[in-house]
């Protein structure tokens, strides 16, 4: 059966430090495998190397079972990138990011117009079209910067902590956006330093440190392959976390 | 607690490499400039190109250009580039016209049998000097009929001599035979003198009649817009294409170059992009710019819209690679402000944006050719100033052309740290 992702033995070493010291994995059709680690780990230099933004010392990287070599496009049409940093023109609106964006995707005519206003009502920005992004909130932004990932419709989605910064709506709501996007099929690496983020998304987690892969697996798996089968049973109160109380309190509505 | 402040200040200032290079560099840099164009020049006259035409082809006229040539001030030609044929009154015209030398002298014929009168009644004036300049340069006329009327006294004095003695005779009531033969003998004597070379300086009233014509401005309805516009409109280009080239570094700075670059765009086709949009940036400035010197100043543009369409094109290019390069050397948008206003600055006061490059030492006008913006500014002069057909930019299209080629192949060198790391 064809992965959609493969990276196999990869290697790159900067200025003598090695970033990424053998890594292989696989990403299985429609699955979220959490990418953690703490950092300067290499999580970046592993999404770059998937983007074909590095170029490996070693080893190899196939998409949909076709080796992609860095810096060749025609090899990731298929794979999305979601970028830690707001990559967006702040001037523009959130319709011109879109054309602009579409059309390095190689989208045009209606193709682009259907695809511009998908993603217009996907990350519910379809009442802020005509605004310029540098008048959105974050959570806004943050929205806006999934749906210019997601254009081309990819089969494969990279996420670089695509919450950081933003508020707890907004946060539900670019939860419920990379739930769609699992809904479809579309397989996504998702990079992120927040724990229950990854508990709550992610099918499988991959822990890196040191430039090495530490530990792939379902939570499940890690849990047992680290603490074992021994469970320790605490009596605790539930006490509701200050995240559902705030939710509780002020509603899941997004405001803008 | 200031203190502390002034502390803090001073740390900062000395991380900040872009405003180290605006605090103390430019302005060693202008200095130094500065020096260089005005100067250096102190201890000399700047040597003016003077054409003459010799139409009188008398004595007195030969020791007049003989007595010219000694002027250190002066560089005295009398034929055409590559031709042996001595200038015609319009052959000199059409090389002061076209840019070949500043200005241009007629000694005009029955110059030699009287170049100088003191008593314009007599019915006999002495004929008239016709100077042929171009007004790009005020100061070469100026010059050059100083040291015309110094170089008479000096060189022909005897000549002066003759023509007061005349004006004695006629306002005297003659004199006697006996007293005119005493004085041809000493004339004679002093014409013998006079030949001997020596230093000498004098300065006098005006001797010899002098009339200037302008035979590039005279036509125009605004010499100084049709003159300078090119200067302004190609410094402020370079300026435009320094800053606009630095959205690529906020492109690099928003994780947005990453992003576009793992799209089906590469690199070398981002950067034909922005040339494309510097240089089409840089037409519709010099657009602006020139229809606003047409509307405001009354610049001939219509007349020359062919010779300007091709320079803006030419120019327009040159100045978009220019600006590429730059975005690609700086690392920050403060190292780009910093670096651009140094250079653009630089190069447009070298360039001859700032001041004319006449007014330079000789070796500095030359070392100027070497900078793009100097052949945008001689192709525009070329097309508003001198009027001068199409073929005449021909030069200066072919080098701004190879000057953007050249910046482009560099700028996308210096950006392969860009590319897949």
């Amino acid at each position: 059966m064809t992965v959609p992702l493969a990276i196999t033995d990869v290697v790159k070493t900067f200025d003598g430090r090695r970033a990424l010291d053998g890594v292989s994995l696989d990403l299985h059709e429609g699955e979220i495998l959490g990418l953690l680690g703490p950092n300067g780990a290499g999580k970046s230099t592993l999404v770059r190397t998937i983007m074909g933004r590095v170029r490996p010392d070693r080893g190899e990287v196939r998409i949909f079972d076709r080796v992609a070599p860095a810096g060749e496009s025609s090899a990731r049409e298929r794979v999305g990138v979601v970028p830690q940093e707001i990559a967006l023109y702040p001037l523009l609106s959130a319709r011109e990011n879109l054309i602009v964006f579409g059309r390095y995707q190689g989208l045009s005519g209606a193709a682009l117009d259907e695809a511009v206003d998908r993603a217009l009502e996907w990350s519910v920005l379809s009442d802020r079209t005509d605004d310029p992004v540098k008048t959105f909130s974050g959570g806004m932004k943050r929205r806006l910067n999934m749906a210019v990932g997601t254009l081309h419709r990819p089969r494969i989605l990279l996420l670089d902590e695509p919450t950081v910064g933003v508020d707890p709506q907004s946060r539900e709501r670019i939860y419920g956006m990379i739930e769609s996007l699992r809904g479809e099929g579309v397989s996504l690496i998702y990079t992120t330093h927040y724990m229950e983020e990854a508990e709550r998304l992610c099918d499988r987690v991959a822990i890196i440190d040191h430039g090495r892969l530490i530990a792939t697996g379902t939570k499940n798996e890690l849990v047992r392959a680290t603490v074992g089968d021994k469970r320790e049973m605490i009596m605790v109160e539930k006490v509701p976390t200050l995240e559902s109380v705030f939710l509780h309190l002020t509603g899941r509505e997004l405001r803008e | 607690m200031i203190l502390d402040v002034v502390r803090a200040g001073w740390m900062n200032l000395r991380r900040d490499r872009a405003a180290m290079m605006l605090s103390f560099i430019v302005p060693i840099v202008f200095f130094s400039i500065f020096y260089a164009v005005f100067g250096l020049q102190r201890s000399t006259t700047p040597r003016v190109k003077l054409a003459i035409v010799d139409e009188d082809r008398s004595t007195n006229s030969k020791r007049l250009i003989d007595a010219l040539r000694n002027e250190s001030a002066l560089n005295i030609v009398q034929t055409p580039k590559k031709s042996t044929t001595p200038f015609t009154a319009a052959t000199a015209e059409e090389y002061v016209r076209t840019g070949n030398a500043p200005i241009a002298l007629v000694i005009p014929k029955g110059f030699g049998a009287a170049p100088i009168r003191f008593d314009s009644s007599s019915g006999t004036a002495a004929p008239t000097v016709h100077l042929l300049s171009d007004s790009a340069d005020p100061i070469a006329p100026q010059i050059v009929g100083g040291l015309l009327q110094r170089t008479i006294m000096t060189a022909m004095p005897d000549v002066m001599a003759t023509g007061g003695i005349d004006a004695v005779d006629r306002w005297s009531g003659g004199l006697t035979p006996k007293q005119r033969e005493t004085l041809n003998a000493n004339i004679a004597a002093f014409r013998a003198y006079s030949a001997k070379p020596r230093a000498q300086t004098t300065t006098g009233q005006s001797l010899i009649k002098i009339e200037n014509t302008d035979v590039v401005g005279k036509k125009k309805r605004n010499t100084a817009v049709a003159l300078y516009a090119a200067g302004i409109a190609v410094m402020f280009l370079l300026f435009t294409s320094a800053g606009a080239g630095g959205a690529l570094l906020e492109e690099i700075d928003s994780g947005t170059l990453d992003r576009i670059l793992s799209t089906r765009l590469t690199l070398t086709k981002l950067l034909l992009g922005k040339l494309a949009y510097l240089w089409s940036l840089g037409v519709a400035q010099l657009i602006v710019m020139f229809v606003w010197a047409a509307v405001a100043f009354r610049l001939e543009l219509l007349q020359h819209i062919t010779g300007f369409a091709i320079m803006t094109a030419a120019t327009a290019l040159a100045s978009a690679a220019f600006g590429l390069v730059l975005a690609s050397i700086a690392r920050t948008r403060a190292q780009l402000s910093a670096l651009s206003n140094l250079i653009v600055l630089s190069i447009s006061a070298l360039g001859g944006s700032m001041w004319p490059r006449f007014l330079m030492p000789p070796a500095l006008q030359k070392a100027g050719l070497a900078l793009f913006n100097a052949w945008a500014l001689e192709g525009f002069t070329n097309v508003f100033w001198r009027e001068e057909p199409l073929t005449s930019i021909v030069l200066p299209v072919v080098i701004l052309a190879a000057w953007g080629i050249a910046f482009f192949l560099l700028a996308r060198k210096l950006t392969q740290r860009w590319d897949v790391a």
